[in-house]
């Protein structure tokens, strides 16, 4: 019941946002090159000539390649350091520094690397949301308590079984929390790579459209974005939900 | 229920050799500000069944002589033998340990935490479940086994901690202010629910503390340990009868031994 009453004040807190909207073009008499009403926006959805299907995959594809293979990468390299000590203190530092590199400003060096195409924005989406799924689940992995160590140690029990038993599982929740966050940046990523180098998405249409100043789709195409985002943080909340045992969870 | 409480080196009635046994025992942690005496001298002998209290304040090194009979630190000095030629040790098998804080797992379920040491070994692990099951009734946590540790107060999942050292039924259970970190109530239940714990396992059980009273009214000896120089300061055996339920602290005898440790600690 209570979980009813959340998704009801949810969806009222959202149905009031466009309320607000509404009643603020309506009110302030803006022009539709400027803002359009939310019903003009979504009238845009029946233009054929732009194409959203297209579009919206090719940004869906991007993300979805880019984070994934963020979480794979990173969670993977993070168990590595876990394994090797030398490793572990010789990138994590040099980790650190590449982490303070404006990813964005890297996308231009792609382009020159890889040339143009979908997967340079895979590469872009997975370098920007790589570091904080990496540096997350390293700090999961490494939060052991000394005395459960004692504990396994006390029976003889192998370094394979630590990291099994209690390492990660215990870094799931860490794994989740840098995923969690991951999930915004794997937007960003994408539609940056889309501004710079591309021939469809919805960050290129943006563009287009811009030139001839059809708000109304430029505005559809942030809602498209933004419900790509909104159904990838949902899947990571619901496997969350499922591997992740309530008290342990973070936020 | 006999008191199992042994004194001096053979064990009263069956006249075997004692379980454990510690002969001028010295360790030594290397430090940046040089070396430091973490125990020095400690000598004492354990017969098997026997719970035995270690009490002193924080630095006295009870905690790593609990670690050198876990087999976790190396002694400098002195001999460390545990287990007799009829009753022998093994060093993998036959340690139990409880800590301070019950260091479940949250992901885990209480019947799935208490196998933990099980699985650890290789355990059979059909009959693991089954000693599992008994153990939470050991302990009263029947109705528990599969809840997730949040869903238990403090004091059960110290419970549940206890079950989880004896599922491998190992001869020495060493416990490291084990009820240290709940409040004054549940710690006195516990004290109750620790010696009928005792009694039905029959196991040797090293149980550090901090508290004097605790320390007297659960241990057939208490050794009494004080900080700098980190030592033995003395073996008390503690001769005091059936020891069910807590009135026994308001006896004059009782008093008599906290009276004891509360001088050789400097506290009057």
């Amino acid at each position: 019941m209570l979980n009813l009453k959340k998704i009801a004040i949810a969806v009222i807190a959202h149905a009031a946002f466009v309320g607000f909207w509404w009643f603020y073009v309506w009110a302030a008499e803006v022009p539709a090159y400027i803002l359009p009403t939310p019903w003009q926006t979504l009238q845009t959805l029946a233009v054929s000539e732009y194409n959203w299907m297209r579009h919206f995959t090719a940004t869906a594809i991007t993300i979805f390649a880019g984070y994934t293979l963020a979480v794979v990468v990173g969670v993977s390299a993070a168990v590595l350091f876990t394994w090797s000590k030398t490793l572990d203190e010789m990138a994590m530092p040099l980790l650190v520094t590449i982490n303070m590199i404006p990813k964005v400003a890297m996308a231009p060096l792609f382009i020159v690397w890889l040339r143009f195409g979908l997967h340079t924005n895979i590469i872009i989406t997975f370098t920007i949301c790589f570091f904080p799924i990496l540096l997350n689940t390293a700090r999961g992995l490494r939060e052991v308590e000394p005395d459960l160590l004692d504990l396994v140690r006390s029976l003889h029990g192998s370094r394979w079984q630590v990291f099994k038993k209690i390492q990660l599982p215990g870094s799931l929740p860490y794994i989740f929390s840098g995923m969690k966050v991951a999930t915004v940046l794997a937007v960003a990523g994408a539609i940056v790579g889309e501004f710079i180098q591309s021939s469809r998405g919805l960050g290129w249409f943006m563009l287009v459209t811009q030139e001839a100043l059809n708000t109304d789709a430029m505005v559809m195409a942030l809602l498209l974005v933004t419900l790509i985002g909104v159904i990838l943080y949902g899947i990571v909340i619901a496997l969350e939900k499922y591997f992740v045992v309530e008290d342990a969870r973070l936020d | 229920m006999t008191d199992p409480a042994g004194s001096g080196l053979a064990h009263p009635e069956t006249g075997a050799p004692p379980f454990i046994e510690l002969d001028r025992v010295r360790k030594v942690y290397q430090t940046r500000e040089g070396e430091v005496e973490a125990i020095r001298d400690v000598t004492m002998t354990v017969n098997s069944g026997e719970l035995v209290s270690i009490v002193g304040p924080s630095g006295c090194g009870k905690s790593t002589l609990l670690k050198i009979l876990a087999g976790l630190h190396e002694h400098d000095e002195g001999t460390v033998r545990i287990g007799t030629d009829r009753d022998p040790f093994d060093r993998q098998r036959d340690v139990g340990m409880v800590f301070q804080q019950p260091l479940l797992l949250k992901w885990r379920r209480i019947l799935e935490n208490v196998l933990l040491p099980a699985e650890i070994l290789g355990l059979n692990l059909k009959e693991a479940r089954g000693r599992a099951r008994d153990l939470l009734e050991l302990v009263g946590l029947s109705d528990y086994a599969e809840s997730y540790p949040y869903q238990l107060s403090g004091g059960m999942q110290q419970r549940a901690a206890i079950a989880r050292a004896l599922i491998h039924d190992p001869k020495l259970v060493l416990m490291d202010e084990p009820f240290g970190a709940l409040d004054a109530m549940t710690r006195d239940r516990l004290n109750i629910e620790l010696m009928r714990i005792w009694r039905e396992s029959g196991k040797t059980i090293l149980f550090v503390t901090h508290g004097i009273q605790e320390a007297v009214f659960l241990g057939s000896h208490v050794a009494v340990m004080t900080a700098r120089p980190a030592r033995l300061a003395e073996y008390i055996e503690v001769d005091l009868p059936e020891r069910a339920n807590l009135s026994i602290r308001t006896t004059p005898e009782f008093g008599a031994y906290t009276r004891k440790i509360y001088h050789l600690l400097d506290f009057d």
